[in-house]
């Protein structure tokens, strides 16, 4: 399981690098697609059905929307000559990935093994929640009863989207 | 934007429907099989967005019925709001109370409030995700006039 799952990892950052560096912009799009769908493939192999529907969806639909826009707008990638600011803020970026790995490495040897154990607070959602909220699917009884403001939270963050894209993409009045 | 060829329309005007149709059984079984609100409402504005691609943006009228989307979306959060609030003035009077009969595990009315949580929020998700593409579509089609 660790094995396939650090393959597919692999691949998703050699796509992720791909996407960075690609000289066709539609070429990087779907270089984009290699992640979000190996993120689908991960969610399956870790029992994960409701995130992946949900990723599954989401990933095809925004790679739509963003093909659409590459093939209306300009299909070659702008490069600029590397500055001065690019080097400090590129070695700034080195050193905050290797800082972060560091506390990473510090903090993951306190877990339990991979897929050995719940933490915590899991322990306490698992324990009696069909019981609880009445509901046979555990993840829709945790995030509407136990986790309740973390979706309100969610739907505000949608209509804030909504309202932001309505009024950066309007027309009329905006004269 | 122009629609597709003829073996395209008519692929999605066979496949759209289903789609719909999974979309509302995924929000409806939201409590019992994987899925919900979310996975659901994203499905059902899923089936829109293809019928738009497919057949050109001036299919069924929808890039007029900006409005109209945005009206369901404003509204089905309000309700998930209301019904939130509901769990004060019932029983132990907390915010997000699930205060009705839970009912018997495994059945479709079952799990208190927790489906109509999940139709709402399905109709919100739903409708949002298709006011940002038809406020793209809008935008494109005004731009290039």
């Amino acid at each position: 399981m660790e094995i396939t799952l650090s393959i597919i990892t692999g691949l998703m950052i050699l796509g992720a690098l791909y996407a960075i560096h690609a000289k066709d912009l539609l070429s990087a799009v779907i270089a984009c697609g290699i992640v979000g769908y190996g993120l689908v493939i991960c969610f399956l192999l870790l029992k994960a059905p409701d995130l992946a529907i949900v990723q599954i969806v989401v990933e095809t639909i925004s790679l739509i929307i963003m093909v659409a826009v590459v093939l209306d707008s300009s299909r070659q990638e702008l490069f600029s000559k590397p500055d001065i600011q690019g080097y400090v803020s590129s070695i700034t970026a080195i050193l905050l990935i290797v800082v972060l790995f560091y506390f990473f490495k510090i903090s993951i040897e306190t877990l339990d093994a991979f897929g050995q154990g719940t933490l915590r607070m899991a322990t306490h959602y698992i324990e009696g929640a069909t019981d609880k909220t009445g509901s046979a699917n555990l993840v829709t009884g945790v995030i509407f009863d136990f986790r309740g403001y973390d979706t309100l939270g969610e739907a505000t963050v949608l209509i804030t989207a909504v309202l932001g894209v309505l009024t950066i993409l309007r027309i009329k009045g905006k004269k | 934007m122009k629609g597709m060829t003829l073996i395209v329309k008519k692929t999605t005007q066979l496949l759209a429907g289903l789609i719909f149709l999974y979309g509302i059984y995924v929000v409806i079984h939201g409590h019992l099989t994987p899925g919900g609100g979310f996975a659901g409402g994203v499905l059902i504005a899923g089936s829109f967005i293809l019928l738009i691609l497919a057949n050109g943006s001036d299919f069924m009228k929808l890039t007029k019925e900006e409005t109209g989307s945005t009206l369901y979306e404003n509204l089905a959060i309000l309700v998930a709001v209301f019904l939130a609030l509901s769990g004060l003035l019932f029983g132990a009077k907390t915010f997000f109370l699930n205060w009705l009969p839970k009912g018997t595990l495994g059945e479709i009315v079952s799990a208190g409030m927790i489906p109509l949580y999940n139709i709402f929020i399905g109709i919100e998700v739903a409708a949002s995700i298709l006011s940002i593409f038809l406020a793209l579509v809008i935008f494109k089609e005004e731009t290039s006039e």
